[in-house]
């Protein structure tokens, strides 16, 4: 894991090459992360696994967490591991929401990195990001005619309302 | 022949002699009968005391209860206590129900172990279609009963919403003796004398969905070119249709005493025959 300043050494280098491309970099409890720019993000992927003095040539995993209410409200994590030095970097790349009822779009690394194909498709089937040039954009692990993205923080938990003696007031259509 | 009709309690020939004497005098008979010297009514008493009477169906349901074969089905964690459940230390081939058959054709028992997700519910539905009748299905622990703890969006809450389940089991997750306490339970549901439950706590009875068979089991009984009496012998024709299920009258129900009489009764009156098999108690889908 590079420390503060290494990863400011790392996003100016990478910034250098390809201009714009970081738009930031975090680093809390130890843990370093570079913010990309979402429809960037092959490109610093691409230079943090294959330039000399990188070379994270593993993605151990690949996720997506919704911020809502913040703006953007997606990111999309993007876990490096260098094994050789045995260093690991995340970087995240910011997905606003589409808007307009669309679905928000990131470019898939499936041919740089192979492993990503089934995350992304968790991705997809979770919270609903869509991933360009993915070979087969479709749902993982719920049922294929599922409605919805259940791990978007606006979507209902689920389950069916219990009514316990504390929580008999609450029910709708229960009195006493 | 005149069968001279007798309880037959505690003449059962499995029943160990009392004394030596008369262990003897029971092969003297034997041997008699065997060579054909016993005659007239010591004949009689000899076969009616070496013959057990019953009707077909509490045989057949005595059968079925005490061989239920369970699917080889495991959910999740209540699995590990479900196959502990046939482990020689809850051993529960005692009741015949350790057979856990490899295919649901095989089976008569579907034991849901576990939290039922809302993938898995087409796939136990179609493992319940393909077993054959009469099958039975126990909801095991708190998952597959009420969806548990998993009160989200992946999670069947209650199994019972896409199939019908006899027996649910509490617990997370029940003992193998909590299992095996429902499958005696079931069992009971089988021979026809079921565990009412909070009925009898409330006095409920009559607000069973199923029809409650008499404790003598099902009667299939009726008499040829005449209507059976009324009250005496309730035969189970061509099944009601649905508005005559919501007018008619509930059944008189029958005590075991009465419904055996009944049985004699009709029994010895030659013209009977019996109609078709009732409707079994084991739940159709």
């Amino acid at each position: 894991m590079p420390d503060a300043p290494g990863l400011e050494l790392i996003a100016h280098e990478i910034n250098g090459r390809h201009q714009g491309a970081v738009v930031g970099s975090t680093y809390e409890h130890g843990q370093a992360a570079l913010l990309a720019d979402k429809d960037r993000i092959r490109e610093v992927l691409a230079h943090l696994r294959d330039s000399p003095g990188h070379e994270y040539r593993a993605l151990t995993s690949l996720h997506a967490a919704d911020y809502l209410p913040a703006e953007p409200r997606f990111a999309v994590h993007y876990e490096l591991l260098n094994m050789a030095r045995v260093e690991r970097l995340r970087v995240k790349a910011l997905v606003p929401d589409g808007g307009d009822g669309t679905m928000p779009e990131l470019d898939s690394v499936v041919d740089l990195f192979p492993t990503a194909d089934f995350q992304e498709r968790e991705v997809y089937d979770f919270f609903g990001i869509h991933f360009r040039g993915h070979p087969d954009m479709r749902r993982i692990l719920m049922p294929e005619d599922y409605v919805g993205h259940p791990q978007r923080r606006d979507f209902p938990v689920g389950g069916e309302p219990v009514i316990f003696t504390n929580t008999e007031d609450s029910v709708p259509g229960w009195t006493k | 022949m005149d069968v001279e009709r007798t309880k037959l309690r505690g003449l059962s020939p499995l029943e160990e002699p009392r004394s030596p004497e008369e262990l003897r005098v029971r092969q003297l008979k034997a041997r008699d009968m065997l060579r054909g010297d016993l005659e007239g009514a010591d004949l009689d008493r000899y076969v009616e005391s070496r013959v057990l009477t019953t009707t077909l169906e509490r045989a057949q349901n005595w059968a079925r209860g005490n061989s239920l074969f369970p699917a080889t089905f495991g959910l999740a964690c209540c699995a590990i206590e479900m196959m502990s459940m046939v482990s020689a230390r809850y051993d529960t081939a005692r009741f015949g129900a350790e057979v856990f058959r490899a295919s649901p054709r095989q089976a008569d028992m579907l034991i849901l172990s576990g939290r039922v997700s809302i993938k898995m519910a087409p796939v136990i539905r179609r493992i319940y279609d393909q077993m054959l009748e009469p099958k039975w299905v126990i909801s095991m622990g708190a998952c597959s009963s009420s969806g548990g703890m998993f009160a989200n969006y992946a999670v069947v809450q209650g199994a019972d919403k896409f199939l019908p389940v006899d027996i649910h089991v509490p617990g997370c997750p029940p003992r193998p003796e909590a299992l095996i306490y429902g499958i005696l339970k079931l069992q009971r549901k089988i021979f026809g004398e079921p565990d009412l439950g909070w009925r009898r706590r409330y006095e409920a009875y009559g607000t069973e969905e199923e029809e409650r068979p008499s404790k003598a089991g099902p009667l299939p009984i009726e008499r040829v070119g005449a209507t059976p009496a009324a009250g005496i012998v309730e035969g189970r024709g061509p099944a009601p249709t649905e508005a005559e299920l919501h007018t008619a009258p509930t059944h008189p129900e029958l005590t075991g005493h009465e419904a055996e009489d009944a049985f004699e009764e009709a029994a010895e009156d030659e013209r009977v025959r019996p109609s078709r098999p009732p409707s079994g108690w084991g739940g159709d889908a």
